[in-house]
């Protein structure tokens, strides 16, 4: 049933004719517009204003439903954050484990209601800290681990089982996974009472995030291992958070994030599906990650299409019965690239704008990023105003009060489908040339990505796109701002040297036997899981598990491209 | 163009312009290529011959793919913050193998009291994220020092 009846909606057209006609011209020549052509970051051409018109045949319940019903485009639960607020989990780590679980305890204080931690680049590659290759990057970025003993350490006196942990890791995902689980039994807490998320979104790694270590089949696999390993012993872990955020951060537009995430999704479903497992046993604990950029409305027509058409695809392309199955879950994180190094302050605003996106688009869990972003890891300052901006969102702004308050704007409607419609047609592309990693394997999101980076970069060159105190408002200012700081070196050597004592008090020959019965294992391709929890319980380090894996499976060397 | 050559003038015919060569590099571990591969095309679209490394390159490997392409210049792209560990190597390895007249530029999220050790080292600028990708063609352009000058 059509929301606006047909008279309502002729009559509307009736009029807008005579406004084209008299009133914009009139308007027009007095006041030209400021651009030939209004796009949003996705390309699409926005129109004046939106009326019932844009929503002729628009039917309530195909498109929107309530709260907490099919398709979900409203939220996915019936209160949404008149319940619970989101959770506000700051992405976090640095140095040693110590300094880490140190700034984990400063968050906790000051009001975080979920961990996320950082990795160092080391870690992120699944090299040890003692890797010629990790040299001078050893906790540069985020926390160095190389084995169980360090993550016991970060969660030192935090109760494993009161928190809930997300771990941005993708090829380790299933070492870090175990560090984790054996340092929860540590504390006494049983693996079906831990909580979190490994990122573990492997597909994305070759064309946004670029940590990968393996080809995209073995990477595909070892994401699956960790999800149907999760589906049996793990119920309260969500084994992966499938990214858009770093195709945003690569240089993606909103649309394009939009359906190169679900193009993932699909594969990850399909394979697991291959597999034998049962959609309903494994869907409800996928999970979703986003970017949130600056522009409101594409951002949260964005999310809202993205719940609808996942619901859409769980239901009807595969045959999910559960609700749950259907429920896209995302954390949102604001766009680090959309801020500037240039009157970093300013960022404060940005985030806040990029945050509320969030909340009106209906996410799970947000990170705001720090106004210090475009120079260092955040220092505890910024780091803290960006969690208070999140609270004055939650208690102050009125955004958590409402449901989808957007809904029923006729622009709002009108984005969301018309991001959905560009998404299918893409998604579509990749479909036919057998799905993601067959796409992934003809460079295509790459090299569509790297256009996107492009265009946009001379969007800003041409002021075509303007960037407060980057190409206009610019001052003549002395940059400089209180940075986190650390003695690096420092933090390198005492990581080597716990690695070392490590080395030197385990059971080498423990070790060697769980590393064979590892790679058997992945030779017979079986799930890889018991088998990493195995060796990283008797101490074998994260570099050691990982190159066992190399040996197998082999590792990825992108075509380099631009 | 053949072998006609008429409308040249003589001194075009002796001393043909050669293009300007840069390596872009990405050094160290970190995946940003975003700011590498946008440059890339930017000093490509000015008419420079440009070599892209692709990520996750050693000092090593940046100096030797400088010295077999024989370029006039490196942009190195770093954004791990491991800059202070990487730079200095490759600075190093440049003027062991005494090929420092290769112009070094710098870019990504570099603290301010970094960016004057690595000047102070031999690089010679560092462009910052939002750095104009104008700017950075007409540095590279004023300033190689090798032979296209």
């Amino acid at each position: 049933m059509p929301l606006f009846n047909k008279e309502s909606i002729e009559e509307i057209k009736k009029k807008l004719k005579v406004w084209e006609e008299e009133t914009i011209k009139n308007d027009i020549s007095k006041y030209p517009e400021r651009l030939p052509e209004f796009r949003n970051i996705s390309g699409i051409v926005l129109k004046r204003f939106y009326t019932p018109v844009d929503l002729e045949n628009y039917d309530y319940f195909e498109k929107l439903g309530f709260p907490g019903e099919y398709p979900f485009t409203r939220g996915i639960h019936a209160t949404m954050y008149r319940g619970r607020i989101w959770t506000m989990r700051m992405f976090s780590g640095y140095g040693s484990p110590e300094y880490t679980n140190e700034r984990l305890k400063f968050l906790l204080k000051h009001g975080e209601t979920g961990l996320s931690l950082a990795f160092d680049f080391p870690t992120l590659l699944g090299l040890d800290a003692d890797d010629p290759l990790s040299h001078g990057e050893v906790g540069v970025v985020g926390v160095s681990v190389s084995s169980l003993k360090d993550m016991e350490v970060i969660f030192d006196g935090i109760p494993m089982d009161q928190v809930t942990t997300n771990m941005t890791i993708n090829p380790p995902a299933p070492v870090l996974l175990s560090f984790y689980i054996a340092a929860a039994e540590k504390q006494g807490v049983k693996p079906e009472q831990v909580g979190g998320t490994t990122q573990n979104d492997n597909l994305k790694e070759f064309f946004a995030q670029k940590s990968y270590v393996f080809p995209p089949e073995a990477g595909l696999k070892i994401s699956l291992d960790v999800i149907e390993y999760s589906a049996k012993y793990l119920p309260k872990w969500n084994p992966i958070s499938i990214s858009g955020y770093h195709i945003r951060e690569a240089g993606g537009t909103a649309l394009q994030e939009l359906a190169f995430t679900i193009a993932d999704g699909i594969e990850y479903v399909r394979a697991g599906i291959k597999r034998g497992m049962d959609v309903d046993l494994f869907a409800p604990r996928l999970s979703f990650f986003f970017a949130a950029g600056t522009d409101l409305f594409e951002e949260v027509a964005k999310f809202r299409a993205a719940r609808r058409m996942w619901a859409k695809i769980m239901k009807e392309k595969f045959n999910a019965k559960k609700t749950r199955s259907m429920w896209m879950r995302f954390h949102t994180q604001t766009s680090g690239v959309a801020l500037t190094a240039q009157q970093p302050e300013n960022n404060i605003v940005r985030v806040a704008i990029q945050a509320l996106a969030a909340v009106l688009g209906g996410t799970q869990s947000l990170h705001t990023n720090s106004f210090d972003e475009a120079w260092a890891l955040p220092s505890e300052k910024a780091a803290k105003i960006a969690l208070r901006t999140q609270q004055i969102l939650a208690y102050e702004s009125g955004a958590a009060d409402v449901v989808d308050p957007l809904a029923g704007s006729y622009y709002v409607e009108w984005l969301t489908d018309k991001m959905e419609e560009e998404a299918w047609k893409i998604i579509d592309r990749i479909e036919h040339v057998g799905g993601m990693v067959e796409a992934i394997k003809r460079g295509i999101p790459q090299r569509e990505i790297n256009d996107s980076a492009y265009k946009f970069q001379k969007e800003v060159e041409n002021k075509q796109r303007i960037i407060v105190g980057v190409n206009e408002f610019i001052e003549d200012e002395k940059l400089e701002i209180p940075l986190l700081r650390f003695n690096q070196e420092e933090v390198e050597k005492h990581q080597i040297e716990r690695l070392r004592k490590v080395r030197e008090m385990r059971n080498s020959s423990s070790v060697e036997w769980s590393l064979k019965e590892l790679k058997n294992a992945a030779q017979r391709n079986e799930n890889i899981m018991p088998y990493v929890l195995k060796a990283v319980k008797v101490y074998a380090t994260l570099g050691e598990i990982m190159n066992t894996l190399k040996e197998v499976y082999g590792e990825w060397v992108e075509t380099p491209l631009f | 163009m053949g072998g006609n050559t008429s409308v040249l003038s003589a001194q075009e015919e002796v001393v043909p312009k050669r293009r300007i060569k840069v390596l872009v590099a990405k050094l160290g571990l970190d995946g940003h290529d975003r700011g590498a591969k946008v440059v890339a095309r930017a000093l490509k679209d000015a008419g420079m011959e440009v070599v892209y490394t692709g990520i996750r390159q050693t000092p090593e490997q940046v100096v030797n793919a400088a010295i077999q392409e024989d370029v006039d210049a490196i942009g190195i792209s770093i954004l791990s913050g491991a800059h202070m560990a990487l730079i200095p190597r490759v600075m190093e390895l440049l003027k062991e193998r005494g090929m420092d007249d290769i112009l070094v530029t710098v870019g990504g999220t570099i603290p301010t009291d970094d960016i004057k050790k690595l000047k102070s080292i031999g690089v010679a600028e560092v462009f910052i994220p939002g750095t104009p990708l104008s700017e950075i063609i007409e540095f590279i352009k004023k300033n190689v020092k090798r032979k296209t000058a």
